[in-house]
């Protein structure tokens, strides 16, 4: 169903997303978020009809990969998550978490742990996409589980921004903020902000449930209402705040904090100088 | 009669003239111009507050006015079309979508918002921290406690326009917070689900509350706040204002520039700085980014969910209050003839209580200082916060209940930034909301009297210059210099009343309000600095061996 | 003046053992003053005047400014113009005002005289208008007569006191009743979970082991009092191991293979409960903190909640998909006085 040319829009329109959230005062921003919104809304007809197709395991593994990845898994990962993964007292089992998991919890630096606590934290990556790859690829062949997903179903441009809003706020507002700044869970853990997280980390969340996140299955939530969430959290991360400085996102905490010193320090700065004498 | 003679045969000669007189005749404006022109206002950067919540005020009439033309409080549904194209598509009420519009297909329409919304978190700001410096100057005393009233009910006001106005846009934010005011209305005993159905014509959320705070919001508080602002500024002119004390201020007089042209130059010019200054942050800094936040429904929220900071006290109260302690529930089940009714305490205690001490204090306060200073005097001179250590330390002390409790309102983002746990957060805010007041009134009655110490050493041994002698005799002295007499004038002219013992009536007896007003006077005035005397002053300089040292140091020095 | 016994301002008379030192320092009147710049050299005069007339045309610029702002940058649906244009609005006004106010007063200090001058406080209340107003006042309490016909006075009392009440009577029609709508929702034996917002129903098999679904009832989607009825009704639905629910006797079987479903409205002040932690099986609310064990029936184990979340029993209809066997067993969310 996919028109031909779509993945190529999706490596040209990859890169400027990059840019753009770094330059986003950019003459061509406004361009660019144009054309992908009617990209989205136009996109959306079209990605309903490949719904069912789209459960897209296209990363396919080798023999050789398996091998390699179970090398890695036995220095890297095999002291706590056990010879053959089948987990200790320290860590989980990972039969059948599949390579999507891999592939979000070393990806994202969060694996392997710095140290014990309530989360795993997010660090400099430890190793490169191929070695990711071979890890993601061993795992996968230990039981079945998530894919890692499609480039296809990733692409923001293809998804409905609204949609994938109202989504966002019933399914992850609550941990994550409903302009995904983050939030705080319970004992020292916290969901974290979604400002730069990649769409194949995004959607590998949705479907692995990391740690204290819940999963939200492909029966839960369709890869196409991922894509539509994916789509709604670029947006938003792209256009910035039409009123200028967002101040964290935070809502009225930040915002009675910024009134309280700034602007109250700026008032009573111009206070001092019109009582005090001239010289 | 040479007088109305003389007013019967002025004729204006220019043009200017003649509309004035025109004016002046029908309206009396001479008289007027003779009462305010040139009356005296005492010049501190502490006296501006007032001015800010009346220039904030005004811009929020002015920015509120332009909001109305184009929003529109209905509940109805409808979807939404404009330019945001996150919300296309999007079933919300016809409020969020025209707030929506103005944000983004009305010109100018963000800008107002912003500058509305900023200007209201201002205005409730300068309303507190204008109340806190009369409270802690002691310009609440006689004979202004009246004025102070009218204070205190402003602030409530504000608050109460703020809270209106929070959850017109009916986006999610707001309506949470709408949500968490049905709940902590419904734990009222017996009348408090009846209010909550009364106030949303139903059942929550109905369609009609946005509609009612919206008549509240634009009619019914701003009309009261300006009725109480005439009020407030007639008694203001009626008592002509307070003054620090310092050389050439007494109690009878009033030190300061005229209002024409000096005061109302810059009294007038600094509404334009706070407009300026509202203007500037409204153009670089978002406000309640209802974008963000959705329409309102029901199931979703958003972590983080706050009011805007003058009710989030009442919201860390929430927080901080637990519902059980071990098998101790708040949440009483009392059976009666006709049935089991619920008292829910874990909501009540800290929606009420809390409120109940700050708002009865504040109210209470000039009586309550009154009756244990005994005093009935008039007093315009104001006392620095260091000259009154127990009220400046009740003060602080309550300032501190209150920022704990604010604190606790965003005890989820300091876990989150600080990187501790939300529960160690909570568990250190609720032994903080009672240590903390005490711990706080302690310090800073400590600091006050210290202070007052302070500028006694100076009044007596002048202000020390950093200049290191050495005397013949090989001592190291460092010289001190003395202060003029306009300084010391300022550092001891202040009162220092002292404890007062319950005295015996004619019967011999002391009566037990006698003896508590004798507790609490001696609580107040135990601890005291008293100003230094120029017997006092004279007597150090007689027989002070550092003094001595410093003067003779000084002629020495002098006669090189 | 200063009559000490009416309290009058300036005096110093000390009452009772308060009050001033009888020794205390001469006050030494106001400090001489001192002259400004402007006021010894033309020049820094001069200068402040031009200071003054510079900062009065950047206002204009500012206000010049706005008017680029609002016309010449058309709004297109793009936030990027949009910021763009708040921006010069925003510094156009705030460049138009600072212009204004900093010039007038940096006038003010500058150029218009600075010697501060001293005027007297008059009594707020002379003791002879005080006489005066109590005659007058005397004067018209007797040709009112309201002292000498008590009958008229207590008659208008009764009805001054009475006439308020149809003032406060007239706003019972502000809503209804309660009557029995905070005690029932929407479920009922048969009604299918359906997620939300899309309100399709879900099978028991695509609940798996560690997801959340966030669940209204079928049919609210069309419901005539659609977001009141969902303001009770919304439930989240969690699945566990069987092995880790701890459910009290009777509740049993209100649970289907270690899927439950939990009132997602606090039991607090009514927030929804919603951050479920799929590892340690606990529910928070994000705005009070109240924190439930979903393996103990959702009891509280934090914060200020009293009450465990209401319990919504489910079971499977023929088709595979989810219902629930009855509606809530208890009213949902927050406490009320008739709860019971």
């Amino acid at each position: 169903m996919k028109k031909s040319g779509s993945s190529g829009i999706t490596k040209g329109r990859k890169q400027p997303v990059k840019a753009l959230s770094q330059r986003r005062r950019h003459p061509l921003a406004a361009v660019a978020l144009l054309l992908m919104a009617l990209l989205a809304t136009g996109g959306i007809y079209a990605a309903a009809s490949t719904a069912n197709e789209a459960q897209a395991q296209t990363t396919t593994f080798t023999a050789n990969d398996v091998d390699e990845g179970s090398k890695l898994f036995a220095a890297n990962c095999a002291s706590c998550h056990g010879m053959g993964a089948t987990g200790s007292d320290a860590a989980p089992s990972l039969v059948g978490v599949g390579a999507a998991s891999v592939d979000f919890q070393v990806g994202s630096g969060r694996m392997p742990m710095q140290m014990d606590g309530p989360q795993a934290q997010v660090k400099p990556v430890q190793f490169d996409d191929e070695q990711i790859r071979q890890m993601a690829a061993y795992v996968a062949s230990l039981g079945a589980g998530p894919a890692i997903p499609s480039d296809e179903i990733l692409d923001p441009a293809e998804g409905d921004s609204s949609a994938g809003g109202e989504l966002f706020r019933v399914n992850c507002a609550m941990c994550h903020n409903a302009a995904a700044a983050g939030g705080a869970l319970t004992r020292g853990k916290y969901a974290p902000s979604l400002e730069g997280t990649s769409e194949k980390h995004i959607y590998e969340a949705m479907v692995t449930g990391p740690q204290n996140m819940p999963v939200f299955s492909d029966a839960n939530i369709t890869p196409e209402d991922k894509q539509d969430i994916i789509a709604f959290l670029k947006t938003i991360e792209e256009q910035g705040s039409p009123g200028g400085a967002d101040l964290g996102s935070l809502g009225p905490v930040s915002e009675g904090l910024f009134i309280w010193v700034a602007g109250l320090g700026v008032i009573i700065a111009f206070t001092v100088w019109l009582t005090s004498r001239s010289s | 009669m040479s007088s109305s003679t003389a007013t019967q045969t002025y004729v204006p000669k220019t043009r200017v003239g003649k509309v004035t007189d025109y004016v002046d005749s029908r309206v009396g404006g001479s008289a007027i111009v003779k009462e305010f022109g040139r009356k005296i206002f005492p010049d501190h950067w502490t006296f501006m507050f007032g001015e800010v919540a009346l220039y904030t005020f005004v811009i929020l009439l002015l920015s509120g006015t332009f909001l109305t033309f184009f929003y529109d409080p209905s509940m109805a549904e409808t979807t939404y079309e404009g330019s945001y194209l996150p919300l296309r598509g999007v079933e919300m009420s016809v409020a969020y979508a025209s707030s929506l519009d103005i944000s983004f297909d009305i010109r100018g329409g963000l800008f107002m918002r912003q500058v509305h919304h900023w200007s209201a978190l201002l205005f409730v700001a300068a309303v507190a921290v204008h109340m806190l410096r009369v409270f802690f100057t002691g310009a609440f005393r006689k004979p202004r406690e009246f004025n102070w009233i009218i204070g205190c009910t402003l602030l409530i006001l504000s608050l109460a326009a703020g809270f209106t106005g929070y959850s017109l846009p009916d986006d999610l934010l707001s309506g949470n917070g709408l949500r968490i005011i049905d709940g902590v209305m419904k734990s009222i005993p017996v009348v408090g689900t009846y209010l909550s159905f009364f106030l949303f014509g139903g059942e929550f959320p109905g369609t009609a509350i946005i509609g009612r705070l919206y008549v509240l919001h634009i009619l019914l508080v701003p009309a009261v706040i300006l009725l109480m602002i005439g009020l407030h500024l007639f008694l203001v002119v009626l008592h002509k204002h307070s003054q620090f004390p310092g050389p050439g201020r007494t109690n009878t007089n009033v030190v300061g520039y005229p209002v024409g042209p000096v005061y109302a130059a810059k009294a007038g010019g600094f509404f334009f700085i706070v407009f300026g200054i509202l203007a500037a942050i409204a153009a670089a800094f978002t406000i309640n980014p209802i974008w963000n936040y959705g329409p309102y429904d029901p199931s979703p929220v958003s972590a983080g969910t706050q009011p805007d900071w003058y009710i989030g006290w009442v919201d860390g109260a929430l927080r901080l209050m637990p519902g059980t302690i071990g098998n101790f529930d708040f949440e009483f089940m009392i059976p009666f003839p006709w049935g089991t009714n619920a008292l829910p305490l874990n909501v009540l205690i800290p929606a009420l209580v809390p409120a109940i001490i700050l708002f009865t204090l504040m109210f209470a306060w000039p009586w309550i200082e009154a009756w244990v200073t005994k005093d009935t005097r008039e007093h315009h001179l104001l006392d620095r916060p260091r000259n009154a250590p127990t009220r400046t330390a009740i003060g602080v002390a309550g300032v501190t209940f209150y920022c704990i409790m604010w604190a606790a309102a965003s005890s989820d983002l300091i876990a989150t930034h600080f990187m501790v746990s939300l529960n160690d957060v909570t568990y250190w805010l609720r032994v903080l909301v009672i240590l903390g007041p005490i711990l706080a009134f302690m310090v800073s009655r400590r600091i006050s009297l210290a202070l007052q110490r302070k500028d006694r050493e100076i009044a007596l041994h002048g202000r020390e210059t950093g200049r290191i002698v050495r005397l013949p005799h090989g001592e190291f002295i460092e010289v001190h210099e003395p202060v003029d007499d306009y300084k010391l004038y300022t550092l001891t002219s202040f009162e220092s009343p002292q404890a007062e013992l319950p005295t015996p009536d004619k019967d011999g007896k002391v009566s037990r309000l006698d003896k508590v007003h004798g507790r609490v006077s001696r609580f107040f005035f135990e601890d005291r600095v008293a100003p230094v005397t120029p017997r006092e002053l004279a007597a150090s300089h007689g027989d002070h061996h550092e003094e001595v040292a410093g003067a003779k140091d000084r002629e020495a020095i002098s006669s090189r | 003046m200063a009559d000490s016994s009416h309290g009058t301002p300036g005096t110093t008379v000390a009452v009772g053992s308060t009050g001033r030192q009888l020794d205390e320092f001469d006050n030494p009147g106001l400090p001489p003053h001192r002259p400004r710049l402007a006021d010894r050299d033309p020049r820094a005069e001069k200068r402040a005047e031009r200071q003054v007339a510079l900062l009065f045309a950047i206002s204009v610029v500012g206000t010049l400014l706005f008017f680029v702002g609002y016309f010449f940058i058309p709004l297109d649906q793009t936030i990027e113009r949009l910021r763009l244009q708040n921006l010069m609005l925003g510094l156009g006004t705030a460049f138009a005002m600072l212009g204004i106010g900093v010039g007038i007063v940096h006038w003010a200090k500058t150029l218009m005289p600075d010697h501060e001058v001293t005027e007297d406080r008059h009594d707020i209340r002379p003791e002879s208008d005080r006489q005066d107003a109590e005659k007058i006042v005397n004067d018209i309490l007797d040709e009112s007569g309201i002292k000498r016909r008590p009958l008229i006075r207590n008659t208008l009392l009764g009805a001054a006191l009475l006439a308020p009440l149809p003032a406060i009577a007239i706003f019972r029609d502000l809503g209804p009743l309660p009557g029995n709508a905070l005690k029932e929702t929407m479920w009922d034996a048969g009604v299918r979970l359906t997620r939300d917002p899309s309100g399709t129903p879900i099978r028991a098999a695509d609940v798996t082991i560690g997801s959340a679904f966030h669940v209204i009832p079928e049919g609210l989607n069309e419901a005539e009092h659609k977001l009141e009825e969902k303001a009770k009704a919304v439930v989240l639905l969690m699945r566990l191991d069987p092995n880790e629910l701890n459910p009290s006797p009777g509740k049993e079987d209100w649970a289907y293979d270690g899927i439950v479903a939990y009132s997602k409205i606090c039991t607090h002040v009514g927030c929804p409960v919603a951050l479920y932690e799929q590892q340690t099986h606990h529910l928070l609310c994000p705005c009070h903190q109240s924190t439930f064990d979903v393996e103990h029936e959702a009891k509280v184990i934090f914060g200020p909640a009293a009450r465990p979340l209401p319990q919504l029993p489910i079971e499977v209809d023929d088709e595979g998909y989810l219902v629930a066997s009855s509606d809530f067993q208890e009213p949902v969310g927050p406490s009320f006085w008739e709860r019971g």
